[in-house]
This record gives C-alpha cells, structure tokens and sequence, in this order.
C-alpha cells in the first residue's frame, strides 16, 4: 500500500500521545509497518512504543553535534515495539528558542534523509496541543500529512480545540491535500459524551471514527511506560484500540472541514447541557450594580 | 530659475504614476511633490509609511539604523550583530566612518562580531551563545569600553532575553553592556532604528556619569549627528574650537563611550543630522536643561550662517570667535569659488539620499552656482520636509522614498547635469550617461563638512561632472547612424 501520512491533533492533555501509541500499536499488531514522528519539545510521543523516559530528539542531537546537518538517520531513529519506528522533533525548554522552527528543521531533516522509506505504510505525526504558530502547522503542509485526526471529548475547551483546528486544515486544505478524517473521542466520562462528539462531527462535515471509553488499563500501562496492547493483549481496552485501528485502516471519509461559528458551537454545547444560557443583562455589571 | 515650470514638473509626476495600477498610483501620489513655498509641508508630501510591495525601494532596516548608522561608529565599543552573521558582515566597516586608534585593540570600528547564529541557535534561543560571545571578547579584546548587542531579525521572534544577558555581563565585567532591540522588521526603513538606538543610549548610557565630577567649562558643546564620515567631524570639530569653544564629544563618529556619558554635562548640543539624533537632544534638553541647535556645515555660505548661529548661545569671546574664523577661511572660500564656480555655474543637481543631505547640501551647490532641481528622502518624516521645502527652489521635485523606476523617469525628463545618490543607483545612472556621485560615502571621499571641506566637494563636483569621459562616449542612442560603428567594429 502507499504510505499514509497522518497527523494528530487536539487539546492539550487530551490525550493524543497516549492514543496515538495505541492506535500505533494495534496497527503494527496488524502487520503495519508504521513510524511516529513526535513534533513536541517535550519529547513524550513514543515513551509507550519505546519504554523509555523520553527519546533523545532530533534537535538535542543536532544541538550537541553542531548543526542537524551533521547526523545521521540512525542516530536519530529508534525501533519499539512491533518495529515501529520512533522519532522525537525535540525542542527548547518552555520560554526560550522556536519550538515551532524545531519542528520544521527536524521534519526537513527526516525527509532529506530519506526516514519516509517506501515500505512503510503509516506515519503518524503527534503534534503539540496548539497550533501557534507556522512551526506546528509543518506537518499538515504539502506533501506531508493528508489525514487529519483531532483527538476531542466532551468538554466544552476540548471542542473548541477541536474546532479551531478544524479551521487551521481549512486554510491548508485550500493549498494542499491535507483533508480531515475524523474525530477520535477519548472519553472523560462527560454525559452523552458520544452523541455530543458525533452532533460535532457532522457540523464539521465529519464522523467520530471512534469512541474510546475510558478505562484505568491505560494507566496501568502507562505506569509501565507500555500500551495496553504489549501490556495486556487480552484486555477489553486493548480491542478498542483495535477497533480504531482497524477503522482508521479502512478510513475512506476525508473532507475539507466546515468549521462552526463560537454561536453555533454554543448552541450545540447547551443543547447537550454542557453549558448554560447566558444572562446577557448581567454583562458588564459590576456587583453594586447589580445589588442596586 | 528651476527646471521645469510648475505645470511641466506636476504633468510630470503624473506621467510617471500613470504605469502603476490604481491602489499603488493612489499611494505613491501622495509621496511625490512640487515644491511650493506657501504650501504646509504636511499637506504637500507623505513621509515615513510603508513601502509598496513590488517596488525596488533604496530604504534599509532598523538594525541598519541603529547598527550601521548610531551605534556601530562609536569606536572603543564592540557592537555585537546579534544573530545570523550576513547582517554584521554587509554592515562591516561600509559607511566610512574614520577613528583614531588601533583596530582590534583599542578601537573596533571595521571589526565584525557576531553569534553567528545557527538552526539550533534559533531552536533552543542564542542567550548562552551570547554570554559565551561576551566572555571571549573580554578576554580576546580587553580594552574595550563597552559592548552593545545589536538585534537581527530572529531575536524578536524567538524572544531571546538580552537584557538579561545584557544585565549580568555588566555585573561581571563592571562594563557597560547594552541591549538595543532593532530588530530589522520593526518599523518601515532605518529610521525607527535611530529611534530604538537613541532610546537605548539614553536609558544604558546617558545618567552613567551624572554623580561623576566634571571638569567644565562655559563653552562646552558636543557634536551630534556627525558620523565622521571621510572625517567629517574632524573638518566640522576645528573650526568650532577656532572659535573658542570645547568638543567634549562627537556623537558617534570617532566618538568614544565616555564622551557620550560626559555629553549631559555640556552647554549646547550641537545637531547636525536631525533625523537620526533629535530623539537624543530632546532628552537631554528635557532632563538636564540643555539647548540644542541645528546647524549646517556644507558650503562656505551654511557654514558662516552655521558659526554665527551657534555663538548666539555664548558670550561676545565666542561671538569674536567666530568671526574671526569666518574671515579667516574667507579668501581661502573665495579662491575655490572663484576657481569652481566658472566650471559649474548653472549646473543641474537631482539627489536622493537618507537623513540630512537632501537639504543640507543644497547651499554648497549653491555656492558653486549649481542648482538642486529635486531632492528626496530615504527615510525622512514630516519635520525633515518642513526644513527642506524653505531651502529648495519654487516648482523643483520632492519625492519621498522614490522607487527605482521613478527616480529614472525623473532623471530622463528633468535630466540635470549631476546626480547625487547611494551605490545602488550610481551605476544605473552611470550608463546613462550621467555624472555621478555618492553622497552617502562621499565616493571614497570627503571630508564635505566645513571649509576644508568645501574645497573637496567643490573639487569633487568639478572632476565628476566635467570628467572628459563624458564626451568621448556617444551612446548608441544618439548616434544618426545606427548600423555603422557596429559595422566598422566588425
């Protein structure tokens, strides 16, 4: 098959490494060959595959050895379970540097080497919370990734997230190939958690590819730097992640998102209760105000 | 008389503008003018805004403001480019500005320093490199006074804390370490540069000796805006200490970091480019009280006008000083009119340049009978229209930050006998068949400034303008017969 290039997005603690080593897993299960390529600097996308604290990345290395120029592939990529591939962008610690242009410099790197080998069948790109700036928004640019995941839930921040991501694919889409291919739902336990995500997938012209239920195998796994997969085969928790893998395979559902208006994402979060009607009369008011 | 009539020059503006679409003739109109003495300046030109994408602008960048043209001449100071390395290396000794004292030891003018900055650099931030950058200049040049840090473009995006490196390096080494933000993409040509430049001088640099005893006297003045280029404030610097008066500091060419910080304690601060250091003056007006008046030091007549402005300050012994310097040099000014004027009289002037020249060398064309038939500016804001609309002709062009194609429009149709502009332009002018000079550089140069001076730039006009080269070329175009020089050469 030809190589599938995926990004995954979504809020911040949301949990898109932890899913998206998972979804890995079960894919190299499956026989996929598969690479990760954490674009973070903090470097914590593929401790699960690899059993690690976290990976020496891209950057670090380039930062020891002079300039990124002067390494090689093998120094920067790793092999875990399965055979999957690992790399780590790496980047500065919070509140110096370019973060973003870490990202593009060790992408850059990964191309030129030659890391995108034909016999590979996915790449997963496992990018930072936020877009902020162009640095972060390298992997869904031309000839990088085509499929889109959004990691989301049914809180109301995490659905904002998702729909601003929605609107950053627009602006690529536009330029590229990039399309959007579903929204993963990693559950919080939030009430009509499933109908909220997949009233929000269809506003966004998209599907929930998959519910994940929450279950505390994960972070017994987790604990033991491994996903559920390699940890326990057997568990129920460990046959979601199949599933998801199994549908992302088959995945045929790629669009240009329709990303919604704040209004129209309110409305739908006080359709599901997750959020109040404001009182408008009371904006503005300071306390004595409203006592008088 | 001018060139053209008022008529001819506005239907000339128009011709111009006529090529570009209708957004950017809307824009460039309001940069391009007719000199009209009763008009407001404001009303009749736009300065200071954003050039047009597309054109080939001649302005440079804020870095190029605060390094190349305040910051870098001052001498016994390392100016560290702070950044990629082509910034500090194109701006490496290129504006001529002399010094005294020995390069690499006691003074850095055409030394480049750098952080050289690298992909990494910018990923993990240049903070460290330039603390180690500060460490290894201490000990490889001891005996400097001083460093500043000179921001390139990428230090405002990747939010490096000069500052603070700044902060603790002065600590350590007890010298003064200077950040200036000057980030190339601030503002919209040099001049937000001078701005950041001078605000960083009077917030590092200005109150350093305030508690420090001060040897004065009552004729203590310094000399601001002079960057000494070809040794111009050397030529401006004699005549003022003819007439009595004490340099306690040239600001910045051949300029030191001590005399910037003893500059609070003079009577007068003496501007000459008002542009790139009012902001400096009014400071020191503000905080400590002193005076500063603008003065012109090209041309004999500028220069009298000049000295005897500058004595109002002071009592009658400067007063008699500077009439006794005026007649001093009066036969030597005389003797270079009278050889010059002849050659030059009548001749047609177009400039183009950057911070005072546009206006402040129109006297000296005058002096030698030649007149300036348009002028603009790089960079100039409203104030510096003001002061030039008075000094140019009824009629004659003004044109701000003038795009290439404009200038040789102008040139082809008012076609003056000279034009004064930057390196950028000199060849295109050149192979037009037009005399040219720089008069950024002088054309390696100078000094302009003061009665010495004058006898170079008179000198200097006369061999480029009445060079024989000029008549032995006949270009193609105005040969009757096309075909035949290059059948003869064949």
């Amino acid at each position: 098959m030809a190589l599938r290039q995926c990004a995954i997005y979504g809020k911040g603690g949301i949990g898109k490494s932890t899913t998206t080593q998972n979804l890995v897993a079960a894919l190299a299960e499956m026989g996929k060959k598969v690479m990760i390529v954490g674009c973070d600097p903090k470097a914590d996308s593929t401790r699960l595959i690899l059993h690690s604290k976290a990976q020496t990345s891209v950057m670090a290395l380039a930062a020891e050895a002079g300039s990124v120029e002067d390494l090689e592939l093998e120094d920067v990529l790793s092999v875990g379970y399965g055979g999957v591939k690992c790399v780590e962008s790496g980047g500065p610690e919070p509140g110096v540097g370019c973060a973003g242009r870490g990202v593009i410099t060790a992408i850059n790197f990964l191309e030129e080497e030659g890391a995108y080998d034909e016999d590979l069948d996915f790449v997963f790109y496992d990018v930072l919370g936020d877009v902020v700036c162009g640095g972060f928004a390298m992997p869904i640019r031309e000839n990088k990734a085509q499929e889109i995941y959004i990691v989301c839930s049914g809180e109301m921040m995490a659905m904002y997230a998702a729909n601003n991501i929605a609107k950053g694919i627009v602006k690529y889409a536009n330029s590229g190939g990039v399309r959007l291919a579903g929204l993963i739902c990693n559950s919080r336990n939030t009430d009509r958690e499933d109908e909220l995500i997949i009233a929000l997938a269809e506003r966004l012209g998209t599907q929930m590819i998959h519910f994940v239920p929450r279950d505390n195998a994960v972070q017994h796994a987790e604990i033991r730097r491994m996903t559920v997969i390699e940890y326990d085969p057997t568990h129920k928790q460990a046959d979601e992640y199949r599933t998801l893998a199994r549908k992302v395979f088959e995945n045929k559902k790629f669009v240009i998102p329709t990303p919604i208006e704040m209004e129209e994402l309110e409305e739908l979060l006080m359709e599901f209760g997750i959020m109040e009607q404001e009182d408008e009369s009371i904006v503005g008011k300071t306390a004595s105000e409203l006592a008088a | 008389m001018a060139a053209l009539t008022r008529e001819e020059t506005e239907a000339l503006i128009q011709e111009v503008l006529e090529v570009y679409p209708e957004k950017a003739k809307k824009d460039r109109t309001k940069h391009l003018a007719v000199n009209d003495h009763e008009a407001n300046a404001k009303k009749c030109i736009t300065s200071n805004r954003k050039s047009l994408p597309g054109v080939m602008t001649i302005r440079g960048c804020a870095y190029a403001g605060s390094k190349g043209v305040v910051w870098g001449p001052i001498k016994d100071m390392i100016h560290i480019s702070h950044g990629p390395v082509g910034c500090g290396q194109y701006s490496r000794a290129g504006r001529r500005n002399y010094y005294v004292g020995v390069t690499g030891i006691n003074a850095f003018g055409e030394m480049n320093f750098t952080s050289d900055f690298q992909e990494r650099d910018i990923v993990f931030g240049g903070d460290k490199k330039l603390a180690k950058l500060i460490d290894e200049i201490e000990e490889l040049f001891p005996l400097n006074k001083g460093i500043s840090v000179q921001s390139e473009c990428p230090i405002g995006l990747i939010g490096d804390d000069i500052e603070a490196v700044s902060k603790k390096a002065t600590a350590k080494f007890g010298k003064t370490v200077v950040p200036v933000r000057c980030e190339g993409f601030r503002g919209v040509s040099q001049s937000l540069g001078h701005h950041i430049a001078n605000d960083a001088i009077r917030d590092w640099v200005i109150g350093n000796r305030d508690a420090k005893e001060f040897a004065s006297t009552p004729y203590d003045v310094a000399i601001i805006g002079d960057y000494n280029i070809g040794g111009d404030a050397w030529s401006s610097r004699i005549l003022l200490e003819e007439m009595g008066l004490r340099v306690v500091a040239q600001w910045s060419g051949d300029g030191t970091l001590a005399e910037m910080e003893n500059t609070p304690k003079v009577k007068l601060n003496l501007l000459h480019c008002y542009r790139s250091m009012n902001y400096i003056s009014r400071h020191m007006e503000e905080k400590y009280g002193i005076p500063w008046v603008e003065y012109n030091f090209f041309g004999p007549t500028k220069v009298e006008e000049s000295l005897r402005k500058i004595a109002t300050y002071f009592d009658d012994t400067i007063k008699e000083g500077a009439e006794r310097v005026i007649a001093k040099y009066k036969a030597m000014m005389d003797a270079v009119i009278a050889k010059y004027r002849p050659r030059l009289e009548g001749k047609k002037v177009m400039l183009y340049v950057g911070g005072l020249r546009p206006r402040h060398v129109i006297g000296a064309y005058e002096d030698l009978g030649m007149e300036v038939v348009g002028t603009g500016y790089e960079f100039a804001h409203n104030d510096d229209y003001e002061r030039t609309v008075k000094e140019m002709g009824n009629a004659t062009l003004l044109y701000d930050d003038v795009t290439g194609f404009e200038f040789e429009e102008f040139v082809k149709k008012v076609k003056p006998d000279l034009v004064g502009s930057g390196i950028k332009e000199k060849f295109i002018f050149q192979k037009m068949g037009i005399p040219f000079r720089q008069m950024h550089s002088w054309d390696y140069s100078g000094p302009y400034h003061g009665y010495d001076g004058f006898a170079i730039f008179a000198r200097d006009m006369d061999m480029t303008l009445n060079n024989p080269c000029w008549k032995t070329q006949t270009p193609p175009w105005k040969k009757n017969d096309d075909a035949a020089p290059l059948a003869a050469a064949a």
